[in-house]
This record gives structure tokens, C-alpha cells and sequence, in this order.
């Protein structure tokens, strides 16, 4: 209905999307590894630049970029924080390693991002509750995950309607000083309060009507069962990392000012 | 033996004042389409939880009398037993489904139940065909319309292959062509499937034609019960307040007037637009 | 008087729920919006009292373009009463919520005394004055909420969906409430896709279609166009159904009232005896 579309996910098919997310997760994390071994700009601009053929595979290059973007903020807050430690703890002095170093750990930063906001802009909430359940966390937190993840829209949307029934009634929400405008909120936070409470019922109530809880072994309709892509992945993932490890202890990274 | 048997049942919601079902009794057979109707607050909603033990054993409060559903003593078994014999459908679509996906939503009973991936492919498939929403089986439920949501919720009790559907005014929300086609495939399941279908329901207008049981509640009570012809007849009915459909209005208006119109009482406006035809020959 | 001129709307998401709507509604005017659900009524009706703004095009009210004034000030004329009651519901008792509008638009205490008074009355909820709203029923919560916007006296009144969830008599009641409101001059503004509620008050009718509007006139005439109907998503009236398979014998057509219907076939059959 509104600025709460974001949120309504829906189903998208690309090679990247059907790949089983337990296997993304242990790729992310792979990645993950590997970034904490460096710290020079060369092995992570790698890491990084390796990450980019997913990104165009699953076509979120758009959502992507907004990410990064989104953490540009932090990330440029992390570069300062480097080279003012440097700064003041070196004596003083701004060397090109100082801003090397500093412009390494941003990059570890903005990596770790990258490869997080991929697994997430390609996992479906469905998926991710499945992997859940499939991973032996109680049937009860993937459910009540996978029925957060179905009502945040709903509610959100319901909250709209609150407020605008209530500034029908001539409720101004920006009126008045701070303690005002946030006591403005309550003839909209009691009704959806109400509502909530009701609608948690009634969902209840219907699980009840369909058998929640009938036996211990519950089934599922889907299984997630690995494909070629994902062996595929998960070959990605160990290459990654043992040549990481290899790097890390065979190979004597250059740093960008060495090579100038 | 019939289907569902009530005998003299009473019951109150916990802190209630008075029972919101008063001493009420009655039989519905195998296949039955039965329509409840009555002024809001008559109990109709609270005999719907009492078909599947929902009342009491998920809203507590004080009960007595006797309820056997399919051979089952409601008061001794639990909700979820009583799930595979009895689906329930409620007014609001929204609040039934929770699932991301459709198919994942009419299979929830199933997986609940422990049944085997391949049978519940089965039937999960053969529920979305049976209402038709087969071809949207993938898209999530706020991606479809509040028709094919209550369709939805439907086969998610269809699925469990039940010998009885509980609707309660399942197509208050939706605008009436919607509603009529929700009616039209229950009544297809009640025909072809032989399900025995109870629906409650204000809008007798869209209804009546489909059901050959009705009864007519008030203030916890039935207060009268039978074939819909005769029932809607009744002068009593009018001064409980059900709406009774126009084209049954209309005959009677006629009737009071002279005008020969046989003496089956039509229950839509094809039944009466044929007996004005036939009278005007 | 409500003015629409080209009126577009578009969520932020880009939907467009609007394209295009022009129509006028005269003071003391009973209409209908009429369509499915998706058709963009409620979308047309929240430009009333400002909730939404035109992307394109103009709305006016009693000359006032509601683009330049607050949803506060529009309100003030034009009230609202949402379909869900419990959208709205917040105090402690009846009275207090009855009085929350008039508080927002700073009526005087005395004011506000005699306004809660006169719309419990109205409405015959007096004896729950001091009852909390949320241990009513239903019906008298929709009540409630009617009650809530009808007490600062706007000129119009807009009704999202009343009907849903209301049994017969229950509908009955705020039909002859609405016609209790007509006498007095109001506007009322409904949007429903209950065809029989409608073709009971037989108001003007405006059919609405993907963001359009596909017809204006007068429920007798709009209710007995099956053409018409199809288009919107909406059944015939049950008498219009009969009278639509009576064609063969020349009766008119265009009936959807009861009594009507009785007068007309009466005749028919007299004309038959001679």
C-alpha cells in the first residue's frame, strides 16, 4: 500500500535465489574467515571483486548498491576512527601505511557487508524459515519467524489506517513539543495494541483448527536437498579459503605503497 | 447415526454472564448442507467452536450437555484430533493464513499431522484444484485478492479431507460476485465430494438455494429448524429479524394478492422469475 | 459541495490507484461508490478530507482545494467513519471517546458536554456513557464509532464499507439512520460493494473500475444494467435478477424496489385477465 512495500517479499527465480541457503550462509561465513585473515588492500579488493559475478547473477545490482551505500556512513566512519589512532598514537605523523592500513580495515568492513547483503537480498524469508526448520532449531522459532516475517506488512498497513482514522478525527501528530507529539501517538499505538492482541488470537485459534500440534513429528511439504549449484558453491567456498590460508602463510603481500 | 448430535447443550464463556448457547439441541446428518442465520450475538460463531472442540477446550468457561462429532465426544478429545474430521473457515482471510506461500498454507494441517511428503503432495495439490487456485499455488498470501484468500483457507482445510466444513460468514469481506464464488465451490464439495457443510451466514439472499437444512438461532437458542421453504415461510422468522431474500419476500407479497404462484416458496430469482412466467402465461 | 477535477493518485509504491476521476457532489447528495475491492474507492474518498492529495488534478471542497488545507481543518467538515471500529477505539469510556474530536478541534468544555450528550442519543448509547468501548459488542461498537464522528456535526459524512459484519436489522437501522441524516441536509458519501443495502436507499450511484469511474447515475438505472454490473465486479439486486428474466413479457426493466415490483406484476397479471 505504502512505503511499507519493501517489505512484502516476494518469490524472484535466479541461480543465485534456488541455491540452498544453509550453503549460502556457509559461504558468507567462509568469506567472512578469509577477510579476518588480512589486512592488506590487495587479498580483501580480491574478496571483494570475487563477490560481484553473484551480485549480476541474481540481478540485485540496484538493492545492492543501495546497501553499500547505506553503510558508507559507517564504513567512512571506521576509515577516520583508523587514521586518527594512527595519528595520535604514531607520533603524530600521517604516512601512506597509516592511510593504507586505515583504508584496509574499511575495505574488510565493506566486504563483510557485501557478502551479508547478498545472502539476505537472495534469500526469500521462506527459504531462511525452511533452513531453520531443517536445522534442527525447534519447528516453534522458524514458525513464529516465517509469521513475523508474513504480518510485519500486515501490520504496518493497519497501522496506516490507525492514524489516518484517527486524524480523520482531527488528531495532529506534529503538533506540540516533544512529550506532546510522542503522547499524540497513544489513540494510535492503543488501537493497534488491541488489534494485534486480536489478531493473535484469532491466528491462534486457527492453528488450533488445523491440527498444530497433533504430533511430535511434524513433516514438511518441501525439502531442501543440495543441487549441482550448490556443490558448486560449496567447492567456491573451500577454494576461497584455502587460498586464503595459503596466501596467508606462503605468500608476501606487496601493500600498495611497496608497489608504487 | 448422524453426523453431529448436540443434546442439550448450554455453555459460557469464562466471566460471562449469561450462556451464550442456552440448552440447544440438534442432529445433522451425512451431507447435509445446513445454514445457521440469526441477529449478530445469537451464539451462531460459538456453535462453530463447539463443532470442533475449539469451545472448550481452547476457551474454557463452563459447559454442559453432550456434543458427538463423526463418533467423537468433543469434550474428551482435543482440537487437534477433532482437526481431521472437522475443518473450520472464518470471516477473516487475513488472520487464517501464515504461511509465505499458498501450497505451504494449505499443507500446514498436513505437516502437522506427520503425513509423508508424497501423500501430501497429493492432496494438497488435489485441495488447490478443488477451489480452484491451483495456479497460484507459489504467490504469497498478500499478493492475492480477499476471494482467493478465503479460498485459500478452504483447501487448507479441504486438504485434511474432512467429513464436515465449518464456514463462519466466511464471505463477509468480500464483494458478492467474490462471495457467490466461494458459495458455488462449496456447494460443489458438498455435492461432488459429499462433504456435509455447515455455513453460518446473514446474507440468505446468496445462500438459501444451496442449503435443505436451516436454522434460525436467537439469543443462544434455536428457534426454529428445518427445510428452508418452510422455515423462511414462517412468520416467526421475519419478527426474529433474518434477512430473508427478496425473490422469497416478493412470492409471499404476491401470494397475499391472489397471484397464483404455486405453492413452493423460491428460494432465488430463478425459481420465481419461472413461476411469474408460468403464472402470466 | 466536493469537487473533483482529473484527479490522479499514485502510491508511493507506484501503483496508480487513481487515473483520472472528475465528479461533482451536491450539497445534501446520497451517494454510493460502488466496485470491487482494488477498484480504488476508498483511495477516491480518503481525498475528501485530505488523507490523501492528488498527485495530479485538484479536489475541492466548499471551494477550498484540499491540496493547500490540513486533514485538521478538512476534517472539521467532512467526517470519516472508517469500516473497522476498532481502528479508532482508544479511551476509557464511551463518553471520552466521543470527545476526543472535540477536544482536537477545541470546542469548549461546555460544548463538548452537550455534543457527547446529544450523540449518544442519537445514536441510543446513553446508558454505556461511562462503559469502556472495548467491552461492547460489535454493532454497538460500529455504533460507537459513528457516534464519535457524527458529534462535531460535519456537513458530510463518508462511511467506509458500514454494512460489513452488520446483520439485517442491524442494517436496517443505519439505513433509516442515513435518511434521518438526508433530511437534514447532509451529504453522506458511502462506499460499499453491498448491493442490496444499496438498492434499498436507492441513492445515486457512482461505479468505479480500475482507478475509473464507468457510471453515474441513479441506482434504479445503474442496479438493472447487468452490462454494467459485470463490468464492476457486482451481482444484479435480487429484484433486478427477476425482472431481468422477465423480459419476455415486456415488463419494465429497471425495478429494485420491492413494493414496486408487487405494483408492476399486479398490473401485469390484471392486463393478462382482460
Amino acid at each position: 500500500m505504502s512505503v511499507f512495500d519493501g517489505l512484502k517479499f516476494r518469490r524472484v527465480n535466479s541461480l543465485i535465489h534456488n541455491l540452498d541457503p544453509r550453503i549460502k550462509f556457509v559461504y558468507v561465513i567462509g568469506v567472512f574467515i578469509a577477510t579476518l585473515l588480512f589486512l592488506q588492500i590487495i587479498p580483501l579488493l580480491a574478496l571483494f571483486v570475487l563477490q560481484l559475478p553473484f551480485v549480476f547473477l541474481a540481478r540485485v545490482q540496484r538493492q545492492w548498491l543501495r546497501s553499500l551505500r547505506g553503510a558508507a556512513f559507517l564504513a567512512s566512519f571506521i576509515f577516520l576512527i583508523n587514521i586518527a589512532t594512527n595519528f595520535f598514537v604514531g607520533g603524530y605523523t600521517l604516512t601512506p601505511e597509516v592511510v593504507e592500513s586505515a583504508a584496509a580495515m574499511t575495505l574488510r568492513f565493506v566486504v563483510l557487508v557485501e557478502s551479508f547483503s547478498v545472502f539476505f537480498l537472495t534469500t526469500s524469508p521462506d527459504h531462511l524459515g525452511l533452513a531453520l526448520e531443517q536445522s534442527r532449531v525447534p519447528y516453534e522459532f522458524a514458525f513464529a519467524f516465517t509469521t513475523a516475517v508474513r504480518f510485519v506488512p500486515v501490520l504496518a498497513e493497519e497501522a496506516q489506517t490507525i492514524m489516518d482514522a484517527q486524524k480523520a478525527r482531527g488528531l495532529e501528530l506534529e503538533k506540540g513539543n516533544l512529550l506532546k507529539r510522542i503522547r499524540n501517538y497513544i489513540p494510535v499505538l492503543i488501537p493497534l495494541i488491541v488489534s494485534a492482541i486480536r489478531r493473535s488470537l484469532e491466528l491462534a485459534e486457527a492453528m488450533e483448527s488445523r491440527a498444530w500440534g497433533a504430533c511430535k513429528r511434524r513433516t514438511n511439504l518441501y525439502r531442501l536437498c543440495l543441487h549441482r549449484g550448490d556443490y558448486v558453491l560449496l567447492g567456491i567456498t573451500v577454494a576461497i579459503l584455502a587460498g586464503a590460508i595459503y596466501t596467508y602463510f606462503f605468500v608476501s603481500i606487496p601493500t600498495i605503497v611497496n608497489l608504487l | 447415526m448422524a453426523l453431529i448430535e448436540i443434546k442439550n447443550l448450554t455453555y459460557t464463556y469464562p466471566g460471562g454472564s449469561k450462556p451464550s448457547i442456552d440448552d440447544v439441541s440438534f442432529k445433522i446428518e451425512k451431507g447435509e448442507f445446513v445454514l445457521i442465520t440469526g441477529p449478530s450475538g445469537c451464539g451462531k460463531t460459538t456453535l462453530c467452536r463447539c463443532f470442533n472442540g475449539l469451545v472448550p477446550h481452547f476457551y474454557q468457561g463452563e459447559i454442559k450437555g453432550e456434543i458427538e462429532v463423526a463418533g467423537i465426544n468433543t469434550l474428551e478429545h482435543r482440537t487437534c484430533e477433532l482437526a481431521k474430521h472437522v475443518g473450520l473457515v472464518f470471516q477473516n482471510p487475513e488472520n487464517q493464513l501464515f504461511a509465505l506461500s499458498i501450497e505451504k498454507d494449505v499443507a500446514f494441517g498436513l505437516e502437522n499431522v506427520g503425513l509423508s511428503r508424497e501423500e501430501m503432495r497429493k492432496k494438497v495439490d488435489w485441495a488447490l484444484h478443488q477451489t480452484g487456485i491451483y495456479d497460484i499455488r507459489e504467490r504469497s498470501p498478500h499478493e492475492i485478492s480477499g476471494g482467493q484468500q478465503q479460498r485459500v483457507a478452504i483447501a487448507s482445510v479441504l486438504a485434511m479431507e474432512p467429513d464436515i466444513i465449518v464456514l463462519d460468514e466466511p464471505t463477509s469481506f468480500l464483494d458478492s460476485l467474490s462471495a457467490e464464488k466461494i458459495f458455488e465451490v462449496i456447494y460443489r464439495l458438498n455435492r461432488e465430494q459429499g462433504i456435509t457443510v455447515v455455513l453460518v451466514e446473514h446474507r440468505l439472499d446468496l445462500t438459501a438455494k444451496y442449503a435443505n437444512h436451516l436454522i434460525v438461532m436467537e439469543q443462544g437458542t434455536i428457534r426454529l429448524e428445518g427445510e428452508p421453504r418452510d422455515v423462511l415461510c414462517n412468520q416467526e422468522t421475519r419478527l426474529i429479524g433474518v434477512g430473508i431474500p427478496k425473490a422469497t419476500l416478493l412470492y409471499e407479497m404476491l401470494k397475499k394478492e391472489d397471484f397464483s404462484l404455486g405453492n413452493k416458496p423460491p428460494l432465488d430469482s430463478e425459481e420465481l422469475a419461472d413461476q411469474i412466467l408460468e403464472a402470466l402465461k | 459541495m466536493i469537487e473533483a477535477k482529473n484527479v490522479h493518485y499514485s502510491y508511493p509504491s507506484k501503483i496508480e490507484a487513481l487515473r483520472g476521476i472528475s465528479l461533482t457532489i451536491r450539497d445534501g447528495e446520497f451517494v454510493a461508490i460502488m466496485g470491487q475491492n482494488g477498484a480504488g474507492k476508498s483511495t477516491f474518498v480518503k481525498h475528501f478530507n485530505g488523507l490523501l492529495k492528488p498527485s495530479r488534478g485538484t479536489v475541492k471542497v466548499d471551494g477550498v482545494e484540499t491540496g493547500k488545507s490540513s486533514v485538521a481543518a478538512l476534517a472539521r467538515n467532512v467526517g470519516f467513519v472508517f469500516q473497522n471500529p476498532d481502528h479508532q477505539l482508544f479511551s476509557e469510556s464511551v463518553e471520552e471517546e466521543i470527545g476526543f474530536a472535540l477536544k482536537n478541534f477545541g470546542f469548549e468544555a461546555k460544548v463538548i458536554e452537550d455534543r457527547i450528550t446529544w450523540a449518544l442519543d442519537l445514536l441510543s448509547l446513553s446508558q454505556y456513557r461511562k462503559t469502556s468501548p472495548f467491552l461492547l459488542s460489535g454493532g454497538e461498537r460500529k455504533r460507537v464509532a459513528l457516534a464519535s464522528v457524527l458529534a462535531w456535526d460535519p456537513k458530510t459524512l463518508v462511511l467506509d464499507e458500514p454494512t460489513i459484519g452488520q446483520d439485517y436489522e442491524q442494517k436496517e437501522k443505519l439505513r433509516q439512520f442515513i435518511m434521518q441524516l438526508q433530511t437534514q441536509g447532509k451529504t453522506v458519501v458511502v462506499v460499499t460493494h453491498d448491493v442490496e443495502f444499496v438498492a434499498e436507499c436507492n441513492p445515486r450511484v457512482v461505479l468505479m473500475k480500475d482507478g475509473k469511474i464507468v457510471a453515474d447515475g441513479q441506482g434504479q438505472q445503474i442496479l438493472t444494467d447487468p452490462a454494467m454490473l459485470e463490468l464492476a465486479s457486482i451481482v444484479l439486486p435480487q429484484i433486478a435478477q427477476v425482472f431481468a428474466k422477465l423480459s419476455v413479457l415486456g415488463l419494465p426493466k429497471n425495478i429494485i424496489d420491492i413494493q414496486e415490483a408487487k405494483t408492476v406484476l399486479l398490473r401485469a397479471k390484471e392486463k393478462r385477465g382482460q
